[in-house]
């Protein structure tokens, strides 16, 4: 699905989405463009899943609107996917979640156990083929999810925190497969608490606190001289003791 | 005492012996039943997975409705079920009543509640797990309903069980739209209310050990499914 004309750039204008009468996400306007991996930054609550969920359709946003570069004739969100905080798994066998997939965006029935077979093989599970899902380590479904995100080829990749609790050489395998999705000229979005896989696999990166994006830039300009305040302090890890009134929306970096 | 050992003895020698009044009676239960829960289930499960995944006007008001409808008087559903299918009544023109038709009819008025309530409750936490996952994948709703039917499949057999374990107990509804009419509509439970009331202890006891091993077996049958789910699927 990669060779057909792109959904990217993707637009976001005036977004905001209320929950009841609280506001979680307010008045977002960016532009993503393909080729480039994108990393969102903030503190616990600041709205990065929220986000990541809006951009993906998975929430309409209350104010304002989400749009892909598409014409009529295709529904975007086949060709996107998303991997989630916590994996979530059918019960079926690995290579079953993966051929489930595979015939929601119509893949011919005779090519769907090869190309589970290939994506379980990308992400080291060869030999789980047949086995029960569910009873996989945590890690595993984890790695398991990307593997089912992979093999739907996507030209846009979400992923909620990919290698959150996961032991150094999973996240390092982990962070080899995004590199690998990305190099095969897939979008990245995701979000990440850990700066250093955050500077390996940036090239721009997007910070948001308590629901607005207060800094969006190349990832170099960003980890070197955040503009923000609220971004410095985060960079440094002092933001819990971060103290100031309001603050308004206008630091943002280059757009 | 000695009465009800010497009842208890001539009980198994019938069931030892396959005694064929029991084997008949014993027989059109299970008929009517496995019967009454088949229909339930088609019409059930569908409705439980429609009430756990569509948002529509009056949906909570309808779950409460099948909630309530689990706990049926059998007696009631049978008075119901008699007027519909007496001569007078709107079907009386097809001639059911007092026949194992009409039996079937009642176990799945009396069934179909069980299956989609309970089976509601599980497809909603199911769907509560895989909804997020399965709408990024671009499932359609009906494609849910089906991906969750089958997921949920051992789960949901033991509510098509608890159905069927209502089916067999009952005896109100099918003593009055049956008749308990000798070789054409005696069920065991309906057998056992007249046998008891006749003096023929060993029939009745014979037809309760049957009725009680059955339930046995169904419920154990559940449990197993179940637990070799677990281990298999982490279901
Ligand atoms: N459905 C909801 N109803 C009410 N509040 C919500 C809802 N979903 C999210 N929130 C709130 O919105 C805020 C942002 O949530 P979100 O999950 O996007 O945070 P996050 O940046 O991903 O945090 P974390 O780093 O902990 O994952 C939180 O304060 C959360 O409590
Ligand atoms: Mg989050």
């Amino acid at each position: 699905m990669n060779n057909m004309a792109s959904i990217l750039p993707l637009t976001l204008k005036d977004v905001s989405f209320q929950v009841t009468d609280k506001r979680l996400i307010k008045d977002i306007n960016i532009t993503l463009e393909a080729n480039k991996s994108t990393i969102i930054l903030g503190p616990n609550g600041a709205g990065k899943s929220l986000f990541l969920r809006l951009c993906h359709g998975l929430l309409q946003p209350t104010e304002g609107k989400v749009q892909w570069n598409t014409t009529n004739d295709h529904d975007p969100k086949f060709f996107q996917s998303m991997v989630f905080q916590r994996p979530v798994m059918l019960r079926r066998s690995a290579g079953a979640n993966i051929e489930y997939a595979l015939k929601l965006h119509d893949i011919p029935k005779e090519q769907r156990e090869p190309i589970a077979r290939d994506a379980l093989k990308r992400m080291g599970l060869g030999r789980f083929y047949g086995h029960p899902a569910r009873v996989l380590s945590f890690g595993e479904q984890q790695r398991l999810a990307i593997a089912r995100a992979w093999a739907l080829n996507p030209q846009v990749l979400f992923l909620d925190e990919p290698s959150a609790s996961l032991d150094p050489a999973a996240t390092h395998s982990i962070e080899s497969a995004i590199e690998a999705i990305r190099d095969s000229g897939t979008k990245i979005i995701m979000t990440t608490h850990d700066l250093g896989q955050a500077k390996r696999l940036a090239d721009e990166v997007l910070f948001l606190h308590r629901g607005r994006l207060l800094e969006y830039a190349p990832a170099k300009e960003f980890f070197d001289h955040p503009k923000n305040d609220l971004a410095q302090a985060f960079l440094k890890g002092e933001l819990l003791w971060w103290k100031k009134k309001e603050l308004s929306p206008g630091h943002m970096g280059s757009t | 005492m000695n009465d009800i050992w010497a009842a208890l003895g001539a009980a198994f020698s019938m069931i030892i012996g396959l005694d064929s009044d029991l084997a008949e009676i014993v027989g059109l239960s299970m008929q009517v039943s496995l019967m009454a829960v088949g229909i339930a289930t088609l019409i059930g499960l569908p409705t439980g997975a429609a009430l756990a995944l569509y948002r529509f006007k009056g949906r909570k008001p309808l779950i409460i409705v099948v909630n309530a409808l689990m706990g049926l008087p059998p007696v009631v559903v049978g008075l119901l079920v008699y007027l519909m299918l007496s001569r007078s009544g709107p079907f009386g023109v097809f001639g059911l009543l007092f026949t194992p038709s009409a039996m079937i009819i009642a176990q799945v008025i009396l069934v179909t509640p069980i299956v989609a309530a309970l089976s509601r409750q599980l497809i909603e936490n199911m769907w509560e797990e895989y909804e997020e996952q399965l709408m990024s994948l671009g499932v359609t709703k009906h494609g849910a309903a089906l991906t969750l039917l089958w997921d949920g499949r051992f789960s949901l057999l033991t509510t098509v069980l608890a159905g069927f374990g209502r089916a067999s107990a009952e005896v109100g509804a099918v003593m009055i739209v049956g008749g308990n009419i000798d070789h054409v509509t005696r069920v065991m439970t309906t057998s056992i209310a007249l046998e008891v009331s006749k003096g023929d202890l060993p029939l009745a006891l014979g037809l309760g050990i049957i009725l009680v091993a059955l339930s046995i077996t169904v419920n154990g049958a559940a449990y197993i499914i179940r637990d070799v789910a677990r281990q298999r699927q982490g279901a």
